[in-house]
C-alpha cells in the first residue's frame, strides 16, 4: 500500500492547532518555526480564541479556515479534544495531518485505545496521519519547517525519516554543519498510520530526494518491511541506522542455526539482502547519505588516495584493510603520467604523496589523471587546507599584512578554493566519485579548504578513516546493485 | 509444537532439494544394510554407522555412531550392536551408513525461524568453536544466487575459503548451490522451522554435509506457530 504523502510535504496550506501567542508552547513554536523559514503558503493559526500570536490573527476554530485552502492539519492540542478537529479540517479539504500531540499509544491502556480510534478516523477520512507523538515534518522545497523544535535545514537531496524525533534533529544537525542538505524530513512517532517504508516509498517517487535516510528501532512486520525497502533500495539508495541491539527473545534456539542467531545478524543480513546501506552510528549515517546525494556511485573498489601528507596517506589504507576497498597499485600509464608531474622524491606508489612537489597547477592535474584512469574506481584527497591554516596563523600571528604575508595569505587560501573546486568538477565530469578528507572540517571550519568544499554543496570528511567508511559503504551499494543487473 | 526428523529422514529430504550429503543408504536389520550399500556404489569403505531415530537426539552420547568402518565384517558387528542398543522409548529406528569423508575445514549451514523476519538461512564457520567465533551470514529465505555469494564474501575468515593447508580453495559455485538448495527446502517444504547441516566439511573444495537434522512443525501437535 502506497500513501500519497505530497499534502504531508509539500502542503498548499497549513492549519496549526493549539496556537496562543505563549511562546512556550507547541502551537505557538511551530508557528514561529513555519514563519521563520519561510513557508510560502497560506498558515492558518486555530486556537481555543480568537487572538493574535507572532502578529498573526489566531482563528476560534477550524471552522473559519476557508474551503481547500490548507491541505495539511499540524496538531498540537490534547488528545481529547483531536478528533473532532481531524474531522473540521477534512470538512476544509485536508488530506494530511502531523500529530505532534502525545497521549497516545506511550501513554498507556487509555490512550491505546485514543490511537486506535485515530487510525480508523484516519482511514474513514481518508488522511494521511503522521505521528502521534511526533517532533514535526521539514520539506525544503516547501520552505516548511512545521515542527516543535530545531533546527530547519539547508535544501539538498537527502530525505530523513525517522522512528526517533530527536535523531531528526541530529542529521538536521549535521546537514548544517557540513552544509549538505536534506530534501525533507520527518519523525514517524508512535507511527499509528503512516510508517518509515510508507515515507521511503514516498521518496523513492520524489523528485527532490536523491538518497533516503532512516533511524528505526523496532521493525514491527520485519518480511513486509524487507520486500518494501528492497523495492525502493531498486530505485534510490536507503541509508539506516538501527538504534536497539538487544535481540526479541522469543527466538527459539534448539537448533545449531537458532543458537548463532541474533537480531543483529539477521537485521545485518536482512539489510545487505535487501541493498540497504546499513551505518553503526548517527555520524557514520549522515555522512554516507551525504557522500552518496553528493557524489558519483563508484563502480569498483579501486580507491587512489592523493595526499600532500605522508601520515593521512597512511590512515587511509590502515582503514581500507577493514573494508572490501583497496589501494589499487597505479597502472603504468598512469604512473608514467603522474611522474611527469612531480619531482623524484614523489612515494611512486599509492598513496601518491606528492612530498611538497606540488607547484600551482599539480593537484588538480593529479586528481584529474586519477579520476580519469579507467582502472580507477575513486579518488580520495587527503591534506586541503594545510597552506591555509598556516595562512590562518599568518594572519593571526601581528605581522599581517606587511613583510608579504597578505599576498602569501591570499594565494594558500586561493589555492585551497580552488583544490576544494577541483575535486568537485572532476568528479562531475569523470563520474568518479572524488572525496576530499581534513580534520580541518571540524578543527578549522572556517579554514578555505571546508568552506570551498560546503560552498559547493559536497561533504568534507573529518578524516581519511571517515571517507574510507563513506565510500565503502557507497560501493556496497554500488555492488549490490551491479549483482543484480541494476 | 515442532517435531524433528531422524538423520536419514532429514537427509532424505534435503538430499531431494540438492543440498549435497555424503553418499549414505539405510535399512531396519543388519542384512538390509548390507544388501543396500552392496547395491550403491556411491558409498564407498571406509563408512560410518548410526543408529537413528526420531527420538534419538544425541547420538555420539549414547555411543550410537561408529567411525571408521573399513569393512562388511566390521559393518555387520557395528550394525549389530547399534540395533541391540536401541532401547524400547527410542520408536523406529534405523542404521545410516554413509562414506567417511575427509577434510580439515568444517563450515556449518542450517535455516532458522527468526520471530521478526520468518525463516532465515545461515552460512558460518563450523567446528567446536562455532559458537565462540560466530563468524555467520544470515539472509531471509529464499534467496537467489547473488544472494548466496554475498553471503560468502560476507564471512570474516575468508583465508579460510582459500587454499588451506594442502587443500583446494573452496569452490564458491558449489557453496552457492549448496545454499541455494538448502534455502529451497524452507521456501517449498511444507512447515520447515530449522535445519542444521551441522558440520558441512569441505571435501576436495567442494561443501558436503555429514549431518542433517530437519525441524518441522507437528501438524498432528495442533500448536501452530504464531
Amino acid at each position: 500500500m502506497s500513501h500519497d504523502l505530497s499534502a504531508l510535504f509539500d502542503p498548499k496550506g497549513v492549519i496549526i492547532t493549539g496556537v496562543s501567542n505563549h511562546p512556550g508552547k507547541f502551537g505557538f513554536v511551530t508557528l514561529h518555526n513555519l514563519l521563520a523559514a519561510g513557508y510560502e503558503g497560506a498558515i492558518f493559526p486555530v486556537g481555543r480564541e480568537h487572538g493574535e500570536a507572532l502578529g498573526r490573527p489566531v482563528l476560534g476554530s477550524i471552522d473559519e479556515v476557508p474551503e481547500g485552502a490548507a491541505e495539511m492539519v499540524f496538531i498540537c492540542t490534547p488528545q481529547s479534544v483531536n478528533e473532532g478537529l481531524l474531522r473540521q479540517a477534512a470538512a476544509k479539504g485536508v488530506t494530511a495531518a502531523f500529530f505532534a500531540a502525545a497521549g497516545y499509544r506511550e501513554a498507556g491502556p487509555e490512550g491505546v485505545e485514543a490511537e486506535e480510534r485515530l487510525v480508523a478516523l484516519a482511514d474513514e477520512l481518508g488522511i494521511a496521519v503522521a505521528g502521534p507523538n511526533g517532533q514535526g515534518v521539514v520539506s525544503t522545497p516547501s520552505k516548511l519547517c512545521a515542527q516543535i523544535v530545531a533546527p530547519y535545514a539547508p535544501a539538498g537531496r537527502i530525505a530523513v525519516a525517522s522512528q526517533s524525533g530527536n535523531f531528526v534533529s541530529s542529521f538536521l544537525n549535521l546537514a548544517h554543519h557540513t552544509g549538505v542538505g536534506v530534501s525533507r524530513a520527518v519523525a514517524a512517532g508512535n507511527a499509528a498510520v503512516l510508517g518509515i517504508a510508507d515515507y521511503v516509498e514516498w521518496f523513492a517517487d520524489d523528485p527532490e530526494t536523491d538518497v533516503c535516510l532512516v533511524y528505526m528501532e523496532s521493525v514491527d512486520d520485519g518480511r513486509s518491511m524487507f520486500e518494501r525497502l528492497r523495492a525502493v533500495a531498486e530505485r534510490k539508495p536507503v541509508v539506516v541506522v538501527k538504534g536497539g541491539a538487544s535481540d526479541a527473545g522469543a527466538r527459539a534456539a534448539a537448533s545449531h542455526t537458532g543458537a548463532l542467531a541474533s537480531d543483529d545478524a539477521v537485521f545485518d543480513g536482512m539489510c545487505r539482502q535487501a541493498g540497504i546501506i546499513r551505518a553503526r552510528d548517527v555520524e557514520e549515517g549522515f555522512e554516507a547519505a551525504a557522500t552518496i546525494a553528493t557524489q558519483p556511485l563508484p563502480t569498483g573498489n579501486r580507491v587512489v588516495v592523493v595526499t600532500t601528507v605522508g601520515g593521512w596517506g597512511v590512515a587511509a589504507v590502515d582503514a581500507m584493510s577493514e573494508t572490501r576497498l583497496i589501494a589499487t597499485p597505479l597502472p603504468d600509464d598512469l604512473f608514467a603520467a603522474i611522474d611527469e608531474k612531480l619531482p623524484p622524491r614523489w612515494s611512486k606508489n599509492n598513496p601518491i604523496d606528492m612530498a611538497g612537489g606540488e607547484t600551482r597547477d599539480t593537484v588538480p592535474e593529479i586528481l584529474e589523471l586519477a579520476a580519469a584512469h579507467p582502472e580507477v574506481d575513486a579518488v580520495l584527497f587527503l591534506g586541503l587546507g594545510i597552506q591555509s591554516n598556516t595562512a590562518a596563523l599568518m594572519r593571526e600571528g601581528g605581522f599581517y599584512p606587511d613583510h608579504g604575508l597578505e599576498r602569501i595569505v591570499g594565494f594558500h587560501e586561493r589555492q585551497d578554493t580552488r583544490y576544494a573546486e577541483a575535486a568537485a568538477e572532476i568528479a562531475g565530469r569523470t563520474g568518479t566519485p572524488v572525496l576530499v578528507a581534513t580534520e580541518l572540517a571540524n578543527a578549522r571550519p572556517d579554514n578555505a579548504g571546508p568552506t570551498a568544499v560546503r560552498a559547493g554543496g559536497r561533504m568534507c570528511h573529518a578524516s581519511a578513516g571517515r571517507a574510507i567508511r563513506s565510500l565503502e559503504l557507497m560501493n556496497r551499494y554500488s555492488s549490490w546493485r551491479r549483482a543484480r543487473g541494476l | 509444537m515442532s517435531i524433528t526428523l531422524s538423520e536419514a529422514e532429514s537427509r532424505r529430504v534435503v538430499a531431494g532439494y540438492g543440498v549435497p550429503v555424503s553418499p549414505f543408504v539405510t535399512g531396519t536389520s543388519t542384512d538390509a544394510v548390507v544388501a543396500a550399500l552392496v547395491a550403491d556404489d556411491t558409498v564407498t569403505y571406509p563408512v560410518v554407522a548410526k543408529l537413528c531415530g526420531r527420538a534419538i537426539a544425541h547420538k555420539t552420547e549414547r555411543g550410537l555412531v561408529r567411525l571408521h568402518i573399513a569393512d562388511e565384517a566390521m559393518l555387520r558387528s557395528a550394525c549389530n550392536d547399534l540395533l541391540a542398543a536401541a532401547q524400547p522409548s527410542d520408536g523406529d529406528v534405523e542404521v545410516l551408513v554413509s562414506t567417511m569423508v575427509d577434510g580439515n575445514r568444517e563450515l556449518i549451514a542450517g535455516l532458522a525461524d527468526d520471530p521478526q523476519f520468518g525463516l532465515t538461512v545461515m552460512v558460518g564457520i563450523g567446528g567446536i568453536l562455532a559458537e565462540a567465533i560466530r563468524d555467520v551470514a544470515f539472509r531471509l529465505v529464499p534467496i537467489a544466487e547473488a544472494d548466496a555469494a554475498e553471503m560468502i564474501d560476507d564471512l570474516a575468515t575468508q583465508r579460510l575459503l582459500g587454499e588451506f593447508r594442502g587443500e583446494p580453495e573452496v569452490d564458491r559455485q558449489a557453496l552457492i548451490d549448496a545454499l541455494v538448495a538448502l534455502a529451497n527446502v524452507g521456501q517449498q517444504e511444507t512447515g520447515v522451522r530449522s535445519v542444521d547441516l551441522n558440520p558441512l566439511i569441505i571435501v576436495d573444495g567442494k561443501p558436503v554435509a555429514v549431518d542433517a537434522l530437519l525441524e518441522i512443525e507437528d501438524a498432528a501437535g495442533g500448536e501452530a506457530k504464531q
